[in-house]
């Protein structure tokens, strides 16, 4: 007979604290805040859903989650066929290519603050490199501080430059480990560098890309801090993304009850697209 | 289907090789027949699969030419030159079905595709995968799918010369077989030139019709399997082909023959040339136990099933025979006979004596 054991349980019960701890109390929190309202003193009055009601409902909401739709979709359609591009131009073999992977790592590393408050002081119109170059040496009127446009093409520019490298990077990966024997097939075959892409390249990084976008994906969805930094959300609200509306409810007006329901929505919302997207991307893999 | 040229061929990996050890191909003549099965024999590192890449294109050699029916092809990329490549791992599409795995060498030349259905189908029924042609070929095993990367290398009718780059790696053993057997008789009905380059002497001496035999880049011998075995041009092929493989003796050379641990021993023929290092070889299979000859002491015994294989020691060097029936004891004292007409001299590692007429 097989004796039942549950000492397997002190093995994940530290872990399970940890979770418990840094994600479902805080989580329960909010939840708690989302159907309630307080005037302070810690009394609170139960609310219901209405929170979510007049979120869902706000124009203001809605307006914040156009922006970060349209931020994010921007990011991905720029950085993953832009990584892909330069993964494959990027040399397989030699001496360059620890210099390539060090360089591309690089934005990375630099801390996300210290990426906007860099790229704040780099594009500023009068004082910065590039906003002197285009506006007093190039002559193209260029005021990140003044015109939404521009605004929003420097901080999209701005993410580019940090997070291409993800896609590159992951990418590179599921590159190199496609075996000589499958372009030497291909030559052989006589197929076409598109055809190669097509059905050896793209195929053998799909796993990879997959992670790429996903994690693309909840990073641009999720940006808080560069654009806080860049651009604090203005022009207006130009570039108020959902992240920095949610701050400004939350810690700035302190009404807690439709911050945490926002949060949750907000969440929802990234939860579900990404669910999306890995089964779709996965689906064949399971048949 | 064409006839392919090897000459004064010669490849280094190096830009400036100096010395004959910076090549890793030396000097390669070869003239191989439309239509025949050859197989290119080594062990690994001898150069077989930079001769392979050579012919297929993928490596341009740093001497020498060669030709596809008299027609020099030495500086044509590979899809110019018609040929097919079966390589170790199986590459196959993995998002394609297999059938468009198949079409996929006839689609990239503009083949109309009434034609290619045709070709696809007729592929598939000689490689027996009718019943997968609608799978993705990522779900196949290893074994059907190195079928597919053999079925893409057959389907264009007009390939000069189909290539096999130790295809049979991967398979597990008991497939080995069944897809050997499926080689050689795709062999008899395409008719394609057809080049096999393995490590494994039972597959080139299965597959080919004539085997050439490589060490440190250069053809050491080329010929019908039986000839290999009965008579190998070099102490390399003899202990390389055979299992187990050739005794190779030193001797001292006396006036015509050849003297091993002070006895004489009675070689095929007259012997060729002189000086250099002088060693006997014959095979265990013509090495046997009699009441008279080199007295030897039994060191080691190993049954392999239809035959026992003796390790007996002449004075401090080991001899090998093959016995059937009752093998004597370890230890025991006993003596060896060679068939005079298996014994040759080797010079140098070279054969050196006449063959019997």
């Amino acid at each position: 007979m097989k004796t039942e054991n549950q000492k397997a349980w002190l093995f994940v019960l530290p872990v399970l604290a940890l979770v418990a701890f840094n994600a479902l109390v805080p989580i329960m929190t909010v939840v708690n805040y989302s159907v309630q309202e307080t005037f302070g003193n810690n009394v609170f009055f139960w609310q219901g859903l209405d929170w979510f009601e007049q979120i869902l409902r706000s124009d203001r909401f809605q307006a914040a989650l156009g922006r970060q739709f349209l931020f994010t979709f921007l990011i991905l359609i720029i950085e993953v066929p832009l990584g892909i591009i330069i993964a494959l131009s990027m040399p397989r073999k030699g001496m360059w290519v620890p210099v390539c992977l060090v360089l591309m790592a690089l934005p990375m590393l630099i801390p996300w603050n210290v990426v906007g408050a860099m790229w704040n002081i780099f594009t500023l119109p009068k004082i910065g490199l590039v906003g002197y170059f285009l506006n007093d040496v190039l002559g193209i009127a260029y005021d990140m501080t003044q015109n939404p446009f521009a605004a929003w093409v420097t901080i999209i520019v701005m993410d580019v430059w940090h997070w291409t490298s993800l896609v590159v990077l992951l990418s590179y990966a599921g590159l190199v480990s496609i075996p000589d024997a499958y372009y030497q097939a291909a030559k052989i075959d006589g197929a076409s560098p598109w055809k190669v892409f097509r059905y050896i390249q793209l195929p053998k990084m799909k796993t990879v890309l997959t992670i790429a976008i996903l994690l693309r994906f909840m990073d641009s969805f999720n940006i808080y801090t560069e654009p806080f930094v860049l651009t604090g959300g203005g022009p207006g609200n130009s570039t108020t993304l959902l992240s920095i509306d949610l701050v400004k409810i939350a810690l700035g007006q302190f009404d807690l009850g439709p911050a945490a329901a926002m949060s949750l929505i907000y969440f929802a919302i990234t939860l579900l697209v990404s669910w999306l997207f890995y089964t779709l991307m996965t689906k064949d893999d399971a048949q | 289907m064409a006839k392919i040229t090897l000459s004064n061929l010669r490849h280094s990996y190096m830009p400036n090789p100096s010395g004959p050890g910076d090549y890793a191909l030396k000097e390669i003549n070869l003239d191989w027949r439309d239509g025949g099965a050859y197989a290119l024999l080594g062990p690994s590192g001898c150069g077989k699969s930079t001769l392979l890449n050579i012919i297929s294109g993928l490596l341009v050699p740093s001497e020498g030419r060669i030709l596809f029916d008299d027609k020099d092809v030495t500086d044509l990329p590979p899809n110019q030159r018609n040929i097919a490549q079966v390589f170790q791992f199986p590459v196959i599409y993995d998002t394609m079905t297999v059938r468009d795995n198949l079409a996929f060498p006839l689609r990239n030349r503009g083949v109309d595709e009434a034609r290619i259905a045709a070709r696809v189908s007729e592929i598939a029924r000689m490689l027996e995968v009718e019943n997968m042609l609608d799978i993705k070929a990522s779900h196949l095993s290893p074994d059907n799918k190195q079928k597919i990367s053999m079925g893409r290398g057959l389907v264009r009718d007009d390939v000069n010369v189909v290539m096999f780059d130790e295809p049979l790696t991967v398979i597990d053993p008991h497939l080995k077989w069944k897809l050997r057997s499926k080689l050689k008789e795709l062999h008899q009905r395409v008719k394609a030139t057809m080049i096999y380059v393995t490590h494994d002497q039972t597959e080139a001496l299965t597959f080919a019709d004539q085997v050439v035999v490589m060490q440190d880049g250069e053809v050491v011998q080329i010929g019908t399997p039986v000839e290999l075995f009965e008579r190998p041009q070099h102490t390399f092929v003899g202990h390389f082909i055979g299992s187990p493989g050739m005794n190779v003796l030193p001797v001292q050379e006396r006036a015509g023959g050849a003297m091993f641990q002070g006895e004489q021993i009675v070689l095929e023929g007259e012997t060729i040339g002189e000086g250099g290092l002088t060693q006997v070889g014959i095979r265990p299979e013509f090495v046997s136990l009699a009441e008279t000859g080199l007295p030897a002491r039994v060191q080691k015994v190993s049954d392999v099933g239809r035959h026992a294989v003796v390790e007996a020691m002449v004075g401090d060097t080991a001899v090998k025979a093959i016995v059937e029936g009752a093998v004597p004891e370890q230890g025991a004292a006993v003596h060896l006979a060679f068939r005079p007409d298996q014994t040759r001299l080797y010079r140098d590692g070279w054969i050196s004596t006449e063959a019997r007429a």
